[in-house]
């Protein structure tokens, strides 16, 4: 598979990125190299073999539904952006 | 002699002894980071003065005798993708320039209630997506045996500022090597953990399934005494395993007379350099003189494991990094004409180029119509390749190999191949897939640059692991080697 530059703006506006001409040149070059490098994948058969996820023998972790402290707003808010009134301000969504 | 020529051991028994004070190291540290690291670059934040300030918390300590933590004042450096609470930290990206958490990584905790001290957060590619600290928003970091050369990475910072002899020792974080690869670029013993083993925490997510602690020291004992601070269950990561954890040091006793290693013909194969390849040769005669002995082995999907890995880990990263959207925390772009278009400014203004790549891979093995063909392929030739450790672990106690193909190289070289770049990682990817623990001890010098050995452990057997390598360590001489800075 090859991926062409109406792909790349497609991907890119999945993953919120705005990219300059020169950028989605150079990442479909590179991501075709990529991709056809992982290609290779395919020289295997994996019609009988389960995914892994991750390694360990773990499956959904639960705990009682207890209400617990968390930190407080004060905290929480120290890194935003834009503040008001103790919550993350952002341009209006509804007009 | 200088305090920073000590291991930790040493540090620690000196400390105890109060013929050193925690204050005098502290000030050691900070010299000899304002005489290097001008060349080095290793740090991006340094704490100097809440450090200086716990150094004398710590000296009023060890003079009343107080009970105190196994590390109490010693310095060491993290890694800046593990926050720090009141202590900047970036993940070397723009996005999070003036990011100051707010509370403590699990390791950071930890650290602290051993006693040690932070005396700075330490250098890396951007997000931990690289393996030379070029992708760094804010300085390269040099290689202090040849400072043309890059120190690896992802973890270049915490190797570098170890190897010069900054710090007693480093946290780093290793995803597809990023631990094991720059400590054999500088020199030092890097440890990877097996997945599970130490809480993620509190460290910044690149690819949630592979990621994992550990520490960047100068010998196998200082590596253990770290592992043993930093080790534990921890309720806050739901992949956190609740293992009994074992004394480490007390590990270190005893031989591996009638040990099993198996020595895998793929990483000793094409691509390998030859002066690599002879010093761990070396090394395996070094291992039967101490009555192991070793074969030959195959892990037959090793070619595979670079393809798998790219497309899990920038899966996995696409996913994890769609949190920095300039909202909560990080650098918001001006002006946004609407919300979509502040994510997109945002975005767009703080990721630099090797994590926009690794977006764009990732977003699109995981889009409609892809899926099946990269990700769950690339789950299931995971699949195959632990197959493969767990087949071969049957057979042999450890694995052993390079820990990278070739020595470090120049900075500029590689940088506008990435498919170049990943093979440098070629041998540490497997392991990481894996998810067993393994270690970089230094094994020899190749024209003027250190050589890593690679030593691979079942799962949750560190103690096999760091037994091997101390032993190793104890019967040569490469660990001793300084570079002139």
């Amino acid at each position: 598979m090859s991926i062409n530059l109406h792909d790349v703006e497609h991907v890119a506006k999945l993953a919120r990125l705005l990219l300059t001409d020169e950028e989605k040149d150079r990442y479909t070059d590179q991501l075709n190299a990529i991709l056809k490098y992982a290609d290779k994948l395919n020289e295997l058969n994996t019609d009988d073999v389960q995914p892994t996820t991750h390694v360990l023998p773990i499956r959904n972790v639960m705990r009682e539904d207890e209400v617990r402290p968390s930190l407080d707003r004060e905290r929480v808010m120290k890194n935003a952006p834009e503040e008001e009134d103790g919550q993350f301000r952002v341009p209006a969504v509804l007009e | 002699m200088t305090p920073l020529d000590y291991t930790l051991a040493e540090l620690k028994q000196q400390l105890s002894a109060r013929t050193l004070s925690a204050t005098e190291l502290t000030e050691a540290v900070f010299a000899r980071i304002a005489a290097t690291d001008g060349t080095v670059q290793a740090f991006l934040t340094l704490n100097e003065e809440q450090a200086r300030a716990e150094a004398r918390r710590y000296d009023d300590k060890y003079v009343q005798g107080e009970g105190i933590g196994a590390l109490a004042g010693i310095p060491a450096g993290i890694k800046d993708n593990i926050i720090t609470e009141g202590l900047r930290t970036t993940c070397a990206s723009r996005f999070l320039d003036n990011f100051v958490p707010v509370h403590d990584a699990f390791v950071s905790r930890k650290l602290k209630e051993a006693g040690v001290i932070t005396a700075g957060k330490l250098n890396m590619d951007e997000f931990a997506m690289g393996g030379s600290n070029e992708n760094s928003a804010y300085q390269v970091t040099r290689n202090p045996w040849d400072v043309e050369r890059v120190p690896g990475g992802s973890s270049g910072g915490s190797a570098a500022a170890v190897a010069a002899g900054q710090v007693p020792f480093s946290l780093g974080s290793d995803t597809g090597g990023s631990i094991r690869q720059p400590a054999s670029y500088c020199g030092i013993v890097g440890l990877k953990p097996t997945y599970g083993l130490v809480s993620r925490f509190g460290l910044v997510a690149f690819a949630s399934s592979l990621d994992q602690i550990g520490p960047l020291t100068r010998t196998v004992e200082d590596s253990a005494l770290v592992l043993q601070a930093i080790a534990g269950h921890d309720a806050m990561d739901s992949t956190s395993a609740n293992v009994d954890i074992p004394d480490y040091t007390a590990a270190l006793q005893g031989d591996v007379r009638g040990l099993r290693i198996g020595v895998p013909k793929e990483y000793m194969g094409e691509g390998v350099d030859p002066k690599v390849k002879q010093a761990v040769l070396d090394a395996l005669k070094t291992f039967e003189s101490l009555g192991a002995t070793w074969e030959e082995v195959s892990l037959p999907h090793t070619e595979y494991a670079v393809a798998a890995y790219y497309l899990l880990a920038s899966s996995e990263a696409s996913s994890n990094l769609s949190r920095f959207d300039g909202v909560r925390y990080g650098v918001r772009a001006e002006n946004p004409d609407n919300l979509i278009d502040l994510y997109f400014k945002s975005r767009s203004e703080g990721f630099g180029s090797e994590v926009k790549r690794r977006i764009m891979l990732g977003t699109y093995a995981l889009s409609s119509g892809y899926y099946d063909a990269y990700y769950l392929k690339a789950q299931k030739v995971r699949t195959l390749i632990k197959q493969d450790f767990d087949q071969a672990f049957q057979k042999y106690d450890l694995l052993i190999g390079p820990t990278a193909p070739t020595t470090a190289f120049k900075i500029g070289e590689q940088i506008n191949n990435p498919l170049q770049m990943y093979m440098n990682d070629i041998l540490t990817i497997p392991v990481s897939l894996a998810g067993v623990p393994a270690i970089s001890v230094p094994c020899g010098m190749a024209d003027g640059l250190p050589v890593g050995l690679q030593i691979i452990g079942k799962p949750f057997d560190e103690s096999a692991v760091l037994r091997a390598a101390h032993l190793f360590e104890q019967a040569t001489e490469h660990h001793k080697l300084r570079p002139q800075l």
